[in-house]
């Protein structure tokens, strides 16, 4: 989130779409219903099904799943068509007045640079046109027809709301009732919110699902503003977290882009990553990108990095390809991987084609599952009958379970998604031999360390020269860890004049007073600050609100800096006035910046310095025009991989812009896309209010509360099967096929789609064989193994199936 | 007398007994005689989070046992922490649930093999389970490390046993195994973030 869970209740227009946190994030919600009460704010779902979000919504459209683009995109065009724009925002903050290489252009639903072949595109021509004076060119009046204001003009022009409505199902009335309702948001005292989650993220273009979003808020000037912004609703209690340490192949803690084989030496791979200003004046944040990673060596390698060896920069692995989860799978399943360590994760059940998954886990020689329960994946060696038909004897991966701890059986810190980093104390030991994830990852390190001490093998530099500072090394404390992913300076800090800032071995303040000449250790460069020499911030529990805006600002830690609002210079206007004075969260005092919330913004930058507030971009604007995106600059409408209709209605004679042309699909799995032919209806999985994921079907009273599989159709498709109310039915794609009992809902609307009728089928994702709840099949058994071209997160919400009475 | 419900553990924690006072609305010292005790009264109280979603609710958590030496603490009962300026102490069906969590039968209890081609668990120690699997990494690192690409640049990478990191660990074993994943060379390292 850019904003945080209490936040919503300050804005005028809450939107839920590609999320249900009514259902979903029911406690968050309650900050929804606090805006309807108090601010007599109005709340408006967008949905394919009528959800419980639905329910308490004061306007409800439904939309064929796999279609926001299309819908959003027509948002836009109406609020350039109508002129609703939040234009002194929109030219102070945004990058429209830009001038993009006259060679860029876009046809036939494909932008400039295309490669069939690879599936990618060259973005030589994605690019703003650079002045003599080495910054990019401007046009303040928007005029210039290679303006990105222009070019967005006419990009969006397509999707009039006749075309919208072809696209999504939605019926034309509604979707312009929801665009009148979003543009009266474009005035400077109106403030919209959007509440997504994994509704937008599942999707091959999931990515510009929530950019066509950002560029709605961005002409709507609700950017930084309190009550606005783009908000993740988000899944695990620390999916935040998690993904701050950035357990992912391309990044090193903090986001920092890992090193790839492109990067030859430590001075490339930094000069690479550290950006200039676009513009003059700007804060060009990443240009401390030195400072961050060399942090981060020096916490893992100590003394053994120096500015001598890069760094230790050698000792940091460089992949040869993707190691995303889908692709993880893929290797395997290729028989390219011998080992494999599930930390809390059941990937047997929570990744895409379930089929694949297991024949790719029977190809380990060894598997490690840390879990505190038992999970499907833990036992996809046994035969659970129809459920996991496998036959153990063929099976020989070696497969350990190591019993963890459980979150009250430890302390340490979790990240809401309003990343606020709050901490969580102990109140029991586990039960039997458990023991906590720190210990188990310390024993198996130390272990290891042992060996190669002892014995040698590939490079052992790494593993021995590892700072391992831990009171007991095989039970590092979460306090310990903390500490250190926090940083402390190496050696006296001193200032320009020579006074000591920092002494050696104390605690950092914060980001800023991190150095790239290896005088100061920080293990996530964005938690830096979160334990200062005052201690633990994150255990903060003083919650009191001065404001009445909710910002809370001693109850934990927020990152980055304890800001609870990012990009919240943008509230102000460009002469560092409040936009809306009722809602101020910061102001510029004559002297420096100040008010309720941890400015975004060097604190003494005078607002005539005209230091733009998206100070990690480059530009100090934010972008409407984005050329990091892997499809495109702007976002297009592309049909999920598998579409009801056969063709992209945009582009009907162009095949190969149907779906994504920039996703990655592997050998084996376009030819496993269904056709519409023999599965006609669009699958979208969901989640229940009574469980979580694959997790509380270990818990008796939620299994107790839904305690079976079932699949959600409407009434009129139940009428067209034969299904009556409690059948058990058969779902099909072309991956595989589960059983459920059949809840047939007046919740599923039926809808008219490029001159044909699109029915719906919902299918809840709990259930699994392993559990308290009644056995059942594994819902991704049906879904397709195909990412979202940007982060490969899997199409999940929307896929073709066929259902049938079993 | 006004007594409010936080207000009224700290009365009990300071000797003062009595159960129904909630709902009977008597001041303390009027249920001097009463004969069961409140359970949670006599309880250790902590703070913590709900690990399902991305709300994170502060919870409560109620342990019986005071934590001294000889006791065993065994959590009895969570709830919504109302200090919590988030969940202002609500939990959902799921986190009100948590309970059945902490004591589900399906909780793992100690560290078990299945063997290759076998058809059931067989339990190990702690120091077995950890030396098996150091002696399989270190056999497959070793076998399988690229210190070099075809190019000849230095990539020091391992590419044959991959990591998935839970999205509901806390912060710190999430660092602390992707330093020691990045530091053997692993690359293929993902979490549920993703999906
Ligand atoms: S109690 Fe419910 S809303 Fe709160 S964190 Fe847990 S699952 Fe989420």
């Amino acid at each position: 989130m850019t904003n945080h869970w209490v936040d919503i209740k300050n804005a005028d227009l809450v939107l839920i779409m590609g999320g249900n946190a009514a259902e979903a994030h029911i406690c968050g919600f309650k900050w929804v219903q606090e805006a309807k009460h108090v601010r007599r704010a109005k709340l408006v779902v967008v949905d394919p099904r009528f959800t419980r979000s639905a329910a308490v919504a004061d306007f409800y459209a439904p939309i064929r799943a796999g279609t926001d683009i299309a819908f959003l995109a027509g948002v836009i065009n109406y609020l350039l068509e109508n002129d609703k724009l939040q234009h002194e925002y929109v030219n102070a903050y945004t990058n429209a007045a830009f001038l993009i290489d006259p060679d860029y252009g876009f046809e036939d639903g494909l932008f400039t640079g295309y490669n069939a072949e690879k599936r990618s595109y060259d973005k030589a021509t994605w690019r703003y046109q650079m002045g003599e004076d080495g910054f990019a060119k401007v046009d303040p009046t928007l005029q210039d027809p290679n303006c990105v204001f222009q070019l967005m003009k006419k990009h969006f022009a397509r999707y009039d709301a006749d075309a919208v409505s072809n696209i999504t199902g939605t019926p034309k009335d509604a979707f312009l009732k929801v665009c009148e309702m979003i543009a009266e948001c474009s005035a400077p005292d109106r403030v919209m919110t959007i509440l997504y989650a994994l509704g937008w993220t599942q999707h091959s273009v999931g990515s510009q699902n929530i950019r066509t979003m950002a560029m709605i808020q961005l002409l709507l000037g609700n950017m930084g503003m309190p009550g606005g912004g783009i908000n993740a609703l988000r899944g695990h209690a620390n999916v935040q977290g998690v993904t701050d340490m950035c357990p992912f192949t391309a990044n090193l803690p903090g986001y920092l882009s890992a090193p790839t084989e492109r990067d030859a030496t430590a001075e490339a791979y930094v000069a690479a990553r550290t950006t200039k200003p676009l513009r003059p004046g700007q804060m060009n944040f990443y240009g401390n990108f030195p400072k961050w990673w060399v942090s981060l060596m020096k916490t893992w390698y100590g003394d053994a990095a120096t500015a001598e060896n890069g760094w230790a920069y050698d000792w940091l692995p460089k992949p040869d390809g993707s190691y995303d989860v889908l692709a993880m799978f893929e290797r395997m399943h290729q028989g390219r991987m011998n080992g494999f360590f599930c930390q809390g994760f059941n990937p047997l059940a929570s990744v895409a084609h379930k089929g694949k998954v297991s024949a790719a886990l029977a190809k380990l020689k060894y598997l490690v599952v840390m879990d505190p329960l038992a999970t499907d994946t833990s036992e996809f060696w046994k035969n659970y009958g129809e459920y996991n038909d496998v036959d153990p004897r063929q099976i020989q991966t070696e497969v350990f379970r190591l019993p963890a701890e459980l979150f009250a059986e430890h302390e340490g810190s979790f990240t809401n998604s309003g990343r606020v980093i709050q901490w969580h104390w102990k109140a029991a030991d586990g039960p039997g031999e458990t023991r906590g994830d720190l210990e188990i990852i310390a024993q198996l390190y130390t272990r290891l360390r042992d060996l190669y001490a002892k014995e040698g093998g590939a490079l052992p530099d790494p593993v021995l020269n590892l700072t391992w500072p831990y009171r007991q090394p095989t039970r590092p404390s979460a306090d310990e860890v903390a500490r250190e992913v926090s940083g402390r300076a190496l050696r006296d800090l001193t200032d320009a004049a020579g006074n000591v800032v920092v002494k050696a071995g104390d605690q950092l303040a914060g980001f800023a007073q991190l150095r790239d000449d290896g005088s100061t250790a920080s293990g996530n460069w964005i938690y830096c600050g979160s334990y200062s020499q005052a201690g633990n911030l994150t255990a903060r529990r003083d919650n009191s609100d001065p404001s009445g805006l909710g910002q809370t600002l001693n109850w934990g830690f927020a990152w980055p800096a304890n800001r609870r609002i990012i990009y919240n210079r943008a509230s102000c206007d460009p002469s560092g006035k409040p936009w809306d004075p009722k809602r101020a969260l910061l102001r510029w005092t004559g002297t420096a910046w100040g008010g309720n919330d941890v400015p975004d913004m060097r604190p003494n930058a005078a607002p005539e310095e005209g230091v733009g507030p998206f100070i990690m971009n480059a530009e100090g604007v934010a972008r409407l025009f984005a050329p990091g995106m892997i499809e495109g600059p702007f976002p297009e409408h592309y049909e999920p991989f598998e579409t009801p209709l056969a063709r992209n209605p945009l582009h009907p004679d162009k095949p190969e812009v149907t779906s994504n042309p920039a996703a990655r699909v592997y050998k084996g799995d376009m030819e496993l896309f269904g056709k519409a032919d023999e599965f006609p209806y669009v699958a979208t999985t969901y989640r229940l209010a009574e469980h979580f994921h694959f997790w509380t079907k270990t818990s008796v009273i939620n299994a107790v509360l839904q305690p079976e599989h079932f699949v959600e159709i409407s009434e009129e498709l139940a009428a067209e099967k034969g299904i009556g109310k409690g059948d058990v039915v058969k779902v099909r794609s072309n991956r595989g096929e589960i059983k459920a009992v059949a809840v047939v809902t007046k919740r599923i609307p039926v809808l008219q789609v490029d001159g044909r009728k699109v029915h719906t089928v919902g299918i809840p994702l709990h259930y699994g064989f392993k559990g308290e709840t009644k056995p059942g099949y594994i819902t991704n058994t049906l879904t397709p193994f195909v990412g979202d071209a940007n982060s490969q997160t899997p199409e999940y919400k929307a896929f073709l199936v066929d259902i049938e009475k079993a | 007398m006004h007594v409010s419900r936080r207000g009224f553990f700290k009365v009990c924690a300071a000797g003062m007994t009595g159960s129904s006072l909630a709902t009977m609305g008597f001041a303390p010292t009027a249920v001097l005689a009463e004969v069961r005790q409140y359970k949670l009264a006599h309880a250790t109280e902590t703070r913590s989070i709900c690990p399902y979603c991305s709300v994170s609710c502060g919870t409560l958590v109620y342990s019986m046992g005071d934590k001294s030496r000889n006791a065993k603490a065994r959590i009895f009962h969570i709830e919504g922490d109302p200090d919590n300026p988030v969940n202002r102490g609500s939990l959902c069906p799921k986190g009100a649930g948590l309970l059945d969590m902490v004591h589900s039968p399906l909780r793992l209890t100690h560290p078990e093999v299945r063997e290759p081609g076998s058809n059931q668990w067989k339990r190990i120690s702690w120091d077995e389970a950890f030396d098996r699997i150091a002696r399989h990494m270190k056999a497959d690192r070793d076998a399988n490390f690229v210190d070099k690409n075809d190019a000849g640049l230095t990539v020091n990478r391992w590419t044959t046993t991959g990591f998935l990191a839970s999205s509901a660990a806390s912060n710190e074993p999430s660092y602390l195994s992707i330093k020691v994943m990045r530091a053997l060379g692993v690359v293929a390292i993902d979490t549920q973030a993703r999906i």
